[in-house]
Parts: C-alpha cells; sequence; structure tokens
C-alpha cells in the first residue's frame, strides 16, 4: 500500500498546465512538493492568497503571511493578496479548476463527508463546503480504510455530509477510482503489488471493473 | 478632513456592553485586533455574539474570552485550533453556529452592501441546509443565506489615516475588510495611522465610509500558530 506521500505523487500526475489549484490540508498540501517543475500552475489559498510560496527559512518567518492551515509561508514573485470575500467569490464563481481535499467517508454517488465526527469531532467546516459545491474538479486524497479496517468508501456516507455528489476520483493507499454517473467506483489503477481482490474486500460500496485495472505508474 | 482619531482601545470599545454582537476580524491568529481584545478582556464583558471565523486558540485571541466565558454565541467557520471552544461546543455550554466560510464570508459582506439574503450552493444536501429555502436555477440547487450585521465591527489593519482609510497586509488582510463594512460602528486599529492625504488613493483597500473609530494599537504579539520553516 501507498504512503501519504506516494499517494500526493499520484494525484500530482492529474495536475493540468495552467491550472489554478486549491489543496487541503493533510495530504493534499504535499501534492505541491510533487507537481512536476516544468507545469505552471497556481495554488489559491483559502485565507487570501494566489501563488503560495515555499516555507519560510526561519530568519524569515512573517506572522502575516500563512495558508489555510495556519502555517507559515511566503509569497512568489507574481503573488495576488485579497480578502476573504474575494476569495469565495474565486472559489463558489468557478475559478478554481481543481480542488484535492481530505475525506473521512465518500459514497459511491460522490458525496463526501469530512468535517464531522458527532458528539465526537466538531471542528466546523471551513471552506470545505463552498469548495465541493463549487469546484469543476474535485479529487479526494485518503486512506482507503480507517484505523480500525473499516472501509471508508461505502454505499451512503454515515457521518454529516460536506457536499453530495460532487466527487470526481479518490486515490487511496491502495487504488485510484473515479465515481461512475450511475453511481459505483470505477477501479482505474491498483497500488503496486495490491491486488483487486484486496480493494474488492476492503470497498463496502460498488465497486465496477471494466477489463484489465493497471497498476499505478510513478515516473 | 473628517478626524475619526480616538487615543487607545479603551476610549475605543468603551460603550461596548453586555449582550453586544461583535464581528471581529482575522483567519486563525493572523489580523486579529489585539488590543480591542485585550481591553475587553479586562472589562469582562459578558453574553457576547461573536462573529468570526475562528475561535483563536486556548490562550490567545477570542479563546481568552471563552476561558472567561464571556462568550454566549459563536458564528464561525472553523474552531479546531481551539479545544475549550471544542469542548464547550460538545458539552452544549456555548451556543455554535457553525457556517461555511465563503457563506460567512458573503452573509458579512452582503450585511455591509445593504443584499438582506442571497443563494448559495455551498451546504446544499448536508445539515447547514436545515430549515433553509432551497432554490434551482438552471438545474442547481441553491440555499438562502441571510446577511449578518454586528453592533460593532472590531477590525485589524496595517496602515491607516485619520478619516479611516485602511490597508491591510498579507494574509492578515482576509474577514477584516468585510467586516469593516458591516458593523454599524466599525473600530480600526492599526500598526501606523497617518494623517489623512498620506495614503495613495489607488492603494487603499477600505474606504473611510466603513470606518468610526481608529487608533495605533500598540504591542502586537502577532501569534503564529503553526511556525513551518525550510531547512
Amino acid at each position: 500500500m501507498l504512503t501519504k506521500e506516494q499517494i500526493a505523487k499520484r494525484i500530482a500526475k492529474e495536475v493540468e498546465n495552467g491550472q489554478y489549484i486549491n489543496l487541503g490540508i493533510g495530504i493534499p498540501t504535499l501534492v505541491a512538493n510533487y507537481i512536476p517543475a516544468h507545469l505552471e500552475i497556481v495554488l489559491q489559498s483559502e485565507n487570501g492568497l494566489l501563488g503560495i510560496g515555499p516555507f519560510p527559512k526561519e530568519s524569515a518567518v512573517d506572522p502575516d503571511l500563512i495558508n489555510a492551515g495556519k502555517q507559515t509561508i511566503t509569497l512568489l514573485p507574481d503573488s495576488a493578496l485579497f480578502d476573504s470575500a474575494q476569495s469565495f467569490a474565486m472559489i463558489r464563481g468557478g475559478h478554481v479548476h481543481l480542488t484535492i481535499l481530505g475525506a473521512m467517508e465518500v459514497s459511491e454517488h460522490g458525496d463526501i463527508a469530512n468535517w464531522k465526527i458527532p458528539g465526537k469531532m466538531v471542528k466546523g467546516m471551513g471552506g470545505a463546503m463552498d469548495l465541493v459545491a463549487s469546484a469543476k474538479n474535485i479529487i479526494v486524497a485518503m486512506q482507503h480504510c480507517s484505523k480500525d479496517g473499516q472501509s471508508k468508501l461505502l454505499p451512503e456516507c454515515a457521518l454529516p455530509l460536506t457536499g453530495i455528489r460532487c466527487v470526481k476520483k479518490i486515490v487511496t493507499d491502495l487504488a485510484v477510482l473515479e465515481i461512475a454517473p450511475e453511481g459505483g467506483f470505477i477501479l482505474k489503477e491498483r497500488a503496486p503489488n495490491v491486488s483487486i481482490e484486496e480493494i474488492k474486500s476492503k470497498t463496502a460500496g460498488k465497486l465496477i471493473i471494466l477489463g484489465e485495472v493497471p497498476e499505478m505508474q510513478f515516473n | 478632513m473628517i478626524n475619526k482619531t480616538v487615543k487607545n482601545a479603551e476610549e475605543a470599545v468603551k460603550d461596548i456592553q453586555d449582550g453586544a454582537t461583535l464581528m471581529m476580524g482575522g483567519f486563525g491568529l493572523s489580523g486579529i485586533p489585539e488590543n480591542c481584545i485585550a481591553d475587553l478582556l479586562k472589562r469582562k464583558i459578558q453574553n457576547l455574539t461573536i462573529v468570526s471565523n475562528n475561535a483563536g486558540v486556548d490562550d490567545f485571541g477570542i479563546g481568552l474570552f471563552l476561558k472567561e466565558r464571556m462568550v454566549k454565541k459563536m458564528i464561525s467557520s472553523y474552531v479546531g485550533e481551539n479545544d475549550e471552544f471544542e469542548r464547550q461546543l460538545l458539552s452544549g455550554e456555548l451556543d455554535v453556529e457553525l457556517v461555511p466560510q465563503g457563506t460567512l464570508a458573503e452573509r458579512i459582506r452582503a450585511g455591509g452592501a445593504g443584499i438582506p439574503a442571497f443563494f448559495t450552493p455551498a451546504g446544499v444536501g448536508t445539515e447547514v441546509a436545515e430549515g433553509k429555502e432551497i432554490r434551482e436555477f438552471d438545474g442547481k440547487s441553491y440555499l438562502l443565506e441571510h446577511a449578518l450585521h454586528a453592533d460593532f465591527a472590531l477590525v485589524k489593519a496595517w496602515k491607516g489615516d485619520t478619516a479611516g482609510n485602511l490597508i491591510f497586509k498579507g494574509t492578515a488582510r482576509n474577514f477584516n475588510p468585510l467586516m469593516a463594512t458591516a458593523g454599524k460602528i466599525t473600530i480600526a486599529e492599526v500598526e501606523e495611522l497617518v494623517p489623512a492625504g498620506s495614503l495613495d488613493p489607488n492603494a487603499i483597500h477600505t474606504p473611510g465610509i466603513y470606518v468610526q473609530r481608529i487608533f495605533q494599537g500598540d504591542s502586537y504579539e502577532k501569534r503564529i500558530e503553526q511556525r513551518t520553516v525550510s531547512v
């Protein structure tokens, strides 16, 4: 099965030249490290920044420059700064081409749950609901199963939803899957040395297999 | 030129009473009105309703209000950095309205802009949609959301002039410009206060029409939540 870095590396292959991209906290932020250098893309930070630079050197830490995860960052020469209403106008208005975020559960219809565990964890949804309701393309990065071995790819989400019928593609530590228009997880790729049987046994929702399922490539 | 200068935070917030609705700028701890927070904390005002994207951390920012039980209700989008907040939320001690961040921003913007309500796709099909009108436009569903207003908006800017014009810096901008428009009384604390006429009109982010009181703050801690560096 894949490490978090490998999941991020595989998702980076989905990025296209010229895209404006929003990366959620967790595994999605790692995707930035693997986007091929020759691709021209711009990262959008929901708190009001286009063009997120690398983490600063110790001497250049600036408390007025943070990303959506509240980590200190730097600007790029061609960055742009704006307020929160502008930021979400950009997001809601469909100007962000690609959104990559984590999930607790995804349903076979593309519903996503990633913000609340009733009675246990209620941190809030932040910008997630706006992002999933508006982005042109939504890719989820997540573990195939929870820590106690339960499948996170379900017929229906049990946890409170973040959005409905919005996820297009999922990359887990075991597989790359796409949501079928009629419902179901289409198995597109297997992680190296992971069998279809294992993926089937760990996918509670409907798994659709169309012919050969190749292994993921990482070049 | 109209002069909106007040001496300090104490003078700026002195008429904020128990039960007030306050908007407070900031994303995490970036761009929070530190001086006004410190003064309100001293006075231990009660039963506040606070509109703020986040709730600070346990021992800084709005987190300090929560510790002192000054807050009746929070309207926020994310409270994950504050364990005390999450605890008060889960136990029912604190009334919390969790609002999607974009909806929160737009409700505040609408409040200042005279738009009573608007439709947004964020939250359709989720518990955020409960009790709200849903309407379809061009085959897509949207929720009706209402504007937010506040008795006072407490905003933090980088530079301001005595006419209340404001310039923000970096990602400390975030909710401040929107909240500046939506408070009945907007109080701006700035790192550098200059005479009206000193700022380039092209550079102004928030025109002074929205600001009623301005002062130069001091001793900004600008605490960092996640100090992240490259080697």
